[in-house]
């Protein structure tokens, strides 16, 4: 392969701490060299940067990819065209599948997966629990031993204390995150909307944001009895978030992410009935939302994922109670993140840190670093070009974004995957 | 018990393994003395044991299982106690379910009462069968490394071997899943692991507890294929043990659960026999010593 250099770009790894311009040489794949003051190698194909952002690739800790048992709505060679033209070059695959990915060898197969797409790494959660069903511990050693990053029953709450303690004990012994849906599962039954005057007035079965408060208290109480470790996926409310941060503060091992439609959009964004801006959690009250960008900012969020949910367009032709929650994410992940450094809301290097080495750090991986020798996943970006999302036109199947019709600033102009170019 | 106490009993018990090997009784000793096992769970292994051991010191024994007690027909343990003073019985041999039931009988009673498994609490006479067959090996139980692996949290035998031996001076440890071990265990002086390989490393004494199947319907572990894989006793993990480390099991075993063939088999390192037959000598002794005293006390 010949050498690649990257020439007049804003070097951005928020794991090094490095923001500085220089240059960036690619050589069989891996990172040999960055900074200031290093010859051209002859022969290098150079791209010219213009002053637009290198950073690493972006790690996506929570998506769905529809394979196995969902390809209708996604396969994982579509979700990794999505997410190569959102930068993303490292994914966790949620295991709530048909069937779950409850075997070593469903685990060994989704990483192959990702690997035929050679554009994308598939980090594949594993179910915590037989079939997501929340009734019986999952083989949850041979299971991270196939190479399960960690487990979780995706979209599906651990309901059962009991269970949960189960399972946060036993994979202490394997060195394993387990992630939690944080929602109360019998508060929030059949709910389609975040309770409040909005839902009111729509007439929408509502779901209390305690759902949520009330899981999180209720899981961190029982990490202080087990040990291990815990993580909550998309938290969308301050008083959820006010609770990890206390935990934070006593020491406990517990991290948690949030999704850019909980930072992006409140409840308004529902409307009048669009179900593409039905999600799960809901979106919540703007009170919630500005709590949530507070916790970027102070550090109480380890992680912005997609929580990439692709749907069919006959999932979310019904009436709004009757639609699938859910959205895609992919290709928005990093221009809606950016929307809060134009906003002035987190610095650059915090925004990257939350798409790279936090999620990195979460599912203790390696990916998500400029380090010199690793792999050469890249991702380029013109921090303020402009572009207006629009449903029908994003890369990838599935097209439900509640993002719809959204002005952004911030494009992805390459993604490198192994120092090949994946996008643009 | 005090370490001198219990060296009394391993000396006496191994004063009756020699007697047992060499085909002489002492049918004299206990003339006379009514045993009854009164055992309210199955246990085949523990009640021959002391069977045989009352037999062969002349004892007449009775068996009583709860198949065939008052207690399916509705009577209390103390209504049981009752009946079993009434008959004057002189040694009592109780297994039960619950942990402490045998403690309560032994209030009710005159009789001496020897615990031979109570619930998740204590399997005394298990410990002592374990001490014994270690120290013959070893000639020693001070400053060896033990560790004892699997189920400690529903393991009476675990409990029993861990107060005994951290008497004598062992290192113990505990080694398996944190779902399967109890809550403060290393208040008891052992040291956790949930590293089979690790918790072995540089171990005298392996020491395999009984994986009961119950386990997995309570769903405590997963698949008995993942409980093999990272703390099923095979050759591979042993090898992290010391070379010379001997390998122990009270029985009776799930092959291919908690412990590989070869491994339980392992002529030179399994003493899986010897701890059988020791069994009988241990319960010997501490039916002789307990016959003794309550003589003294008559």
């Amino acid at each position: 392969m010949t050498d690649l250099i990257f020439e007049n770009v804003r070097l951005l790894d928020p794991a090094a701490g490095l923001d500085m311009a220089g240059a960036l040489l690619v050589r069989d794949g891996r990172i040999a060299d960055l900074g200031r003051g290093f010859g051209r190698p002859e022969g290098a194909r150079v791209i010219d940067g213009d002053g637009a952002v290198l950073c690493p690739g972006l790690v996506d800790m929570r998506a769905e990819v529809g394979e196995p048992g969902g390809e209708y709505r996604e396969t994982i060679a579509s979700a990794a065209v999505a997410a190569a033209a959102g930068g993303i070059t490292t994914l966790a695959a949620l295991p709530d599948t048909k069937p779950a990915i409850d075997d070593p060898a469903l685990v060994r197969h989704l990483r192959a997966r990702g690997e035929e797409t050679g554009s994308l790494t598939i980090l594949p959660y594993a179910a915590a629990t037989k079939g997501c069903r929340g009734e019986e511990l999952a083989e949850l050693g041979l299971l991270r031993e196939a190479g399960a990053v960690a487990f979780t029953d995706g979209a599906r709450a651990i309901g059962s204390a009991r269970m949960m303690r189960l399972i946060l004990s036993y994979a202490k012994a394997f060195g394993a995150r387990v992630v939690q849906h944080p929602e109360e599962p019998t508060l929030a039954e059949g709910g389609a909307a975040t309770s409040g005057e909005l839902a009111t007035r729509l007439g929408l079965p509502a779901i209390h944001p305690a759902a949520e408060a009330l899981m999180v208290a209720r899981d961190l109480r029982l990490l202080r009895m087990t040990g291990g470790a815990l993580h909550f996926a998309h938290v969308s409310t301050g008083e959820a978030l006010g609770l990890i941060r206390a935990a934070k503060t006593d020491g406990l091992d517990v991290t948690c992410d949030t999704a850019p439609p909980y930072f992006d959009l409140n409840e308004t964004a529902i409307g009048n009935f669009r179900t593409y801006a039905k999600l799960s959690p809901p979106l919540r009250a703007e009170e919630d939302r500005l709590a949530v960008v507070a916790a970027l900012a102070d550090g109480t969020i380890d992680a912005i994922a997609s929580d990439h949910q692709p749907r069919d367009a006959d999932d979310k032709r019904l009436p709004f109670a009757q639609a699938a929650a859910g959205g895609v994410g992919l290709a928005t992940l990093l221009a809606v993140t950016l929307a809060q450094v134009h906003g002035g809301a987190i610095p650059l290097a915090r925004a990257l840190g939350l798409l790279t080495a936090g999620p990195s750090k979460v599912l203790g991986v390696k990916a998500g670093t400029l380090a010199k020798g690793a792999p050469a996943d890249l991702c380029l970006f013109d921090l303020d070009a402009a572009w207006q999302v629009e449903a029908g036109e994003l890369p990838g199947r599935a097209q439900n974004t509640p993002f719809d019709g959204r002005a952004l600033e911030g494009r992805v102009i390459g993604t490198w995957k192994a120092g090949r170019r994946v996008f643009g | 018990m005090h370490p001198p106490e219990i060296e009394s009993v391993l000396d006496l018990a191994e004063s009756y393994a020699l007697l047992n090997r060499s085909g002489k009784t002492q049918r004299d000793l206990l003339r006379g003395r009514t045993l009854i096992n009164l055992f309210f769970e199955d246990s085949t292994r523990t009640r021959t044991s002391f069977e045989l051991a009352g037999k062969r010191l002349g004892a007449d024994v009775i068996n009583m299982s709860v198949s065939t007690s008052s207690v399916n027909k509705g009577e209390t343990l103390l209504d049981t106690a009752a009946t079993l003073n009434a008959m004057n019985c002189d040694l009592l041999v109780v297994r039960h379910g619950d942990s402490g039931a045998p403690a309560l009988l032994a209030r009710k009673v005159d009789a001496a009462v020897i615990n031979a498994g109570d619930g998740t609490h204590e399997h005394p006479t298990q410990a002592l069968l374990d001490a014994l067959t270690i120290r013959r090996r070893r000639g020693r139980l001070e400053g060896l490394t033990v560790a004892i692996c699997g189920d400690v949290l529903h393991s009476r035998v675990a409990r029993s071997n861990i107060f005994l031996l951290s008497a004598m001076g062992s290192r113990v440890r505990v080694i398996g899943p944190p779902t399967l071990m109890p809550a403060e265990v290393t208040r008891l002086g052992v040291e956790v692991f949930h590293d089979m390989r690790e918790g072995l490393e540089g171990c005298d004494i392996v020491m395999m507890l009984r994986l009961q199947k119950e386990r997995m319907t309570r769903g405590l572990i997963p698949s008995f294929r993942e409980f093999f894989r990272f703390y099923g006793l095979d050759a591979e993990k042993l090898a992290f043990a010391k070379p010379d480390a001997l390998v122990m099991h009270p029985g009776p075993m799930n092959r291919g659960v908690e412990i590989a063939s070869d491994v339980a088999d392992d002529p030179i390192r399994s003493l899986i026999k010897e701890q059988v037959e020791m069994g009988v000598a241990v319960r010997m002794a501490v039916l002789d010593m307990l016959a003794r005293r309550n003589q003294r006390n008559d």
